[in-house]
């Protein structure tokens, strides 16, 4: 009597694991369906026409772009490798590439690049060598973005400020903030967020200071021209032109922007999309190469597009990404307008995408950029430069002291990567 | 189980080969109630008594970066203890679960509102009461950072029409963990409140009657009927109110938490709960050790509090 049940009960378990355990196995020559993982809304729709452009090429292959907003990318990803079901091919970017590479989650892709024909001279070498890891290319990359000065023409005008050029110094800047200022309206200046990648790395190379050294072995916080370009941005907010840490945490600063409630936003080229399709903003808005400090400098930073290496088809998957970052999908994301293209002679597409900005300004300061910070394990010591350094934007710490802290972490963390 | 062993066997025990009818029927019952109680049983085992031991063992690993762990004994457990931002979180998270337990009261004097005999409209008020607790969570706390906003919310409008000047409700430190612990409440009371009414229905009326007509007003009988009767659903209302509040991650995670992947809210490391901090820990820097060391925790402090509460009732929870 028991005896059977029991049986039933084990038969039951069997079929139930075998069942949750199967559909493993990749199949050649079936359909196949490879998911893509992004995380620019913006870019959305250009990814789209490129995965249909490679069904095209390749009936039996479908293409799902999924989308997955920033904030979350890094995170959702990390749990899904650790897991062992990533997407086939995301976009990766330059802090994280030594951890991914590094850790045996992705592909090499240089087979695939010689089997594809692309000639890696045709991006720029700085970004191919991000993604390179001991010798092997992993990444191939897609586009490259700078940090431009965008302001709202509208507000300089009602203020009688004259616009920004490429002569501008980081005086001529403070000095407008303050003039576009006005507390009734509740309007100010500039937004002096603690971002770094669109903010005080800036301010940082053009003080002539460093984050990481050369070798990767030091961190530059602590140097004290560092330290001038971190007190750039909380001088900024000390003198009332940019709104406090708390009201950029409230309402984001490309919000603020965007209403008319800050005059000037450091941000990137991947925000002309944006802005050119926000109505409220029609023939308002333009856009300068960043104001100098000691020198001109600028971060560059570019994506790319990688293939994991525990996907169900790993062929399948670097080839895709090899497409994604190849010359006919290039143009068609230049020709969407969503980023500035990595491959040689898209970036023209690119700028005419936008007649009413001056986003030539982007293209013009990469003789002068500087690559993204970066080492084996970016996130590491990012970390505490977003808790110590906010707490120096808060005015609760003094700037050089928060510097100095957080370079005693960040030689800790890089000491870790040996 | 021990039910099981509580049944009295009624029949003699005879020296007798052979068992007795009687026992072969309970073998067979017995069976029969595991069968009925299985895939319930199942999933609580997968689901959540598993976990609980996976969760342990992994509080003695550390973890790499995608996965793979090495055993290194107590060290979390060790580095646990003195880690500042942990008591800091247990203490907000300790004072949240205070907070939000200042509901009850407040969603039992609403349950017997809406008890009133004749009250027009009841069901409307029940249905209002109850939708933020079927409301999802992110959509609640998307809406509530909005109204909190420091400059165009409208919490400091309103404020600012009776001459108050408004704070930054969720990006000052100071205020954050109270300013959650009301949307906390605002997303509990109904759901405490339907418990309540519940309870209500189930008071005799006689026991009423009774009152009257010895001349008891509404707040006595209130205080010497309503209240007593009660306290049965008013102590399961405090424990489950409790282990949820000790819980909280979501109200957190979208009010406090960082509204754009560069910017990081000034008011959230003065103001994380510990299910926060755990699942920074976790997924953000990948300490997956550490966070299961930290999840350990809350298991041991929640097991705590609530072996309080009920050793405490019998103080004052009446079993009529």
């Amino acid at each position: 009597m028991s005896n059977r049940w029991w049986k039933a009960v084990a038969a039951a378990a069997v079929v139930v694991s075998a069942v949750a355990c199967g559909g493993g196995g990749a199949e050649s020559g079936g359909p196949v369906t490879l998911t893509y993982a992004i995380w620019d809304k913006d870019q959305q729709p250009a990814m789209e026409k490129i995965a249909q452009e490679y069904t095209k090429a390749h009936p039996d292959v479908t293409v799902k772009v999924q989308l997955t907003a920033n904030k979350e990318y890094w995170t959702k990803l990390q749990t899904a490798v650790t897991g062992g079901s990533a997407p086939d091919v995301f976009w990766m970017n330059g802090p994280r590439i030594g951890l991914y590479a590094s850790q045996g989650v992705l592909q090499p892709l240089d087979e695939q690049i010689a089997a594809a024909g692309v000639d890696t001279a045709a991006y720029p070498k700085s970004l191919v060598d991000l993604y390179t890891f001991e010798g092997k290319k992993y990444g191939l990359p897609k586009d490259y973005d700078t940090i431009g000065l965008w302001y709202n023409k509208a507000l300089f005008d009602a203020a009688g400020v004259k616009h920004p050029d490429a002569t501008w110094t980081w005086d001529d800047l403070k000095a407008a903030a303050a003039k576009l200022t006005d507390p009734a309206k509740g309007q100010f200046g500039i937004a002096a967020p603690a971002d770094s990648q669109a903010n005080y790395y800036n301010t940082i190379f053009q003080a002539g200071g460093t984050v990481i050294s050369a070798d990767g072995k030091k961190s530059g916080f602590g140097d004290p021209a560092t330290v001038e370009g971190l007190k750039f941005w909380v001088d900024l907010i000390k003198a009332g032109s940019s709104p406090t840490v708390q009201q950029m945490s409230d309402t984001e600063p490309t919000q603020l922007f965007s209403s008319g409630k800050v005059a000037m936003y450091y941000g990137g080229s991947w925000e002309a999309n944006g802005f050119a399709k926000n109505a409220d903003l029609a023939g308002k808005v333009d856009v300068a190469p960043l104001p100098k400090g000691k020198k001109q400098a600028v971060v560059i930073h570019g994506l790319a597009n990688v293939a994991y290496a525990k996907s169900k088809h790993p062929k399948q998957a670097a080839d895709f990404a090899v497409f994604a970052s190849g010359k006919q999908a290039q143009q068609i994301q230049a020709e969407a307008g969503a980023v500035i293209s990595a491959y040689q002679g898209t970036q023209e597409t690119w700028v005419k995408a936008y007649p009413q900005f001056h986003v030539q300004a982007f293209i013009d300061q990469v003789p002068n950029s500087v690559p993204l910070p970066r080492s084996k394990n970016t996130s590491a010591w990012a970390k505490h430069a977003e808790d110590l350094l906010l707490k120096a934007w808060t005015g609760e710490k003094d700037v050089a002291d928060a510097a100095k802290e957080l370079e005693k972490a960040v030689d800790e963390e890089l000491g870790k990567e040996k | 189980m021990t039910a099981l062993e509580e049944v009295p066997v009624a029949a003699p025990q005879r020296a007798v080969a052979g068992r007795p009818a009687r026992r072969g029927l309970r073998r067979r019952e017995w069976l029969w109630g595991f069968a009925f109680i299985a895939p319930n049983g199942l999933g609580l085992l997968a689901f959540y008594i598993w976990p609980v031991f996976q969760t342990l063992y992994y509080s003695f690993t550390e973890w790499g970066a995608f996965g793979g762990h090495t055993w290194i004994g107590a060290e979390n457990y060790a580095k646990l203890v003195s880690d500042p931002e942990v008591l800091k979180a247990l203490k907000n998270t300790l004072l949240y679960a205070g907070l939000v337990l200042l509901g009850v009261p407040v969603s039992l004097v609403l349950a017997a509102l809406i008890n009133t005999p004749g009250l027009r409209g009841a069901a409307v008020y029940r249905v209002l009461y109850f939708l933020p607790v079927v409301t999802m969570p992110a959509a609640v706390g998307m809406v509530w950072r909005w109204l909190y906003n420091g400059d165009i919310g409208l919490i400091n409008y309103v404020l600012s029409l009776v001459g108050i000047e408004g704070h930054h409700w969720v990006a000052d430190p100071r205020f954050a963990l109270y300013a959650t612990a009301v949307v906390g409440i605002w997303m509990t009371v109904g759901y405490n409140m339907v418990i309540f009414a519940a309870g209500l229905k189930g008071i005799p009326k006689d026991l009423y009657e009774a009152a009257e007509l010895d001349g008891a007003g509404p707040i006595r009988q209130f205080f010497s009927i309503t209240l007593p009767m009660l306290s049965p659903t008013a102590f399961f209302v405090t424990v489950l109110t409790s282990i949820g509040a000790l819980q909280v991650f979501d109200v957190i995670y979208l009010m406090l938490g960082s509204n754009s992947a560069a910017l990081r809210n000034p008011a959230i490391d003065e103001n994380q709960t510990i299910v926060f901090l755990f699942f920074e820990r976790a997924f953000v820097d990948n300490d997956k050790g550490y966070a299961a060391a930290i999840a350990f925790v809350l298991l041991l402090v929640i097991l705590l509090l609530t072996i309080v509460q009920f050793r405490a009732q019998k103080k004052w929870v009446h079993y009529a």
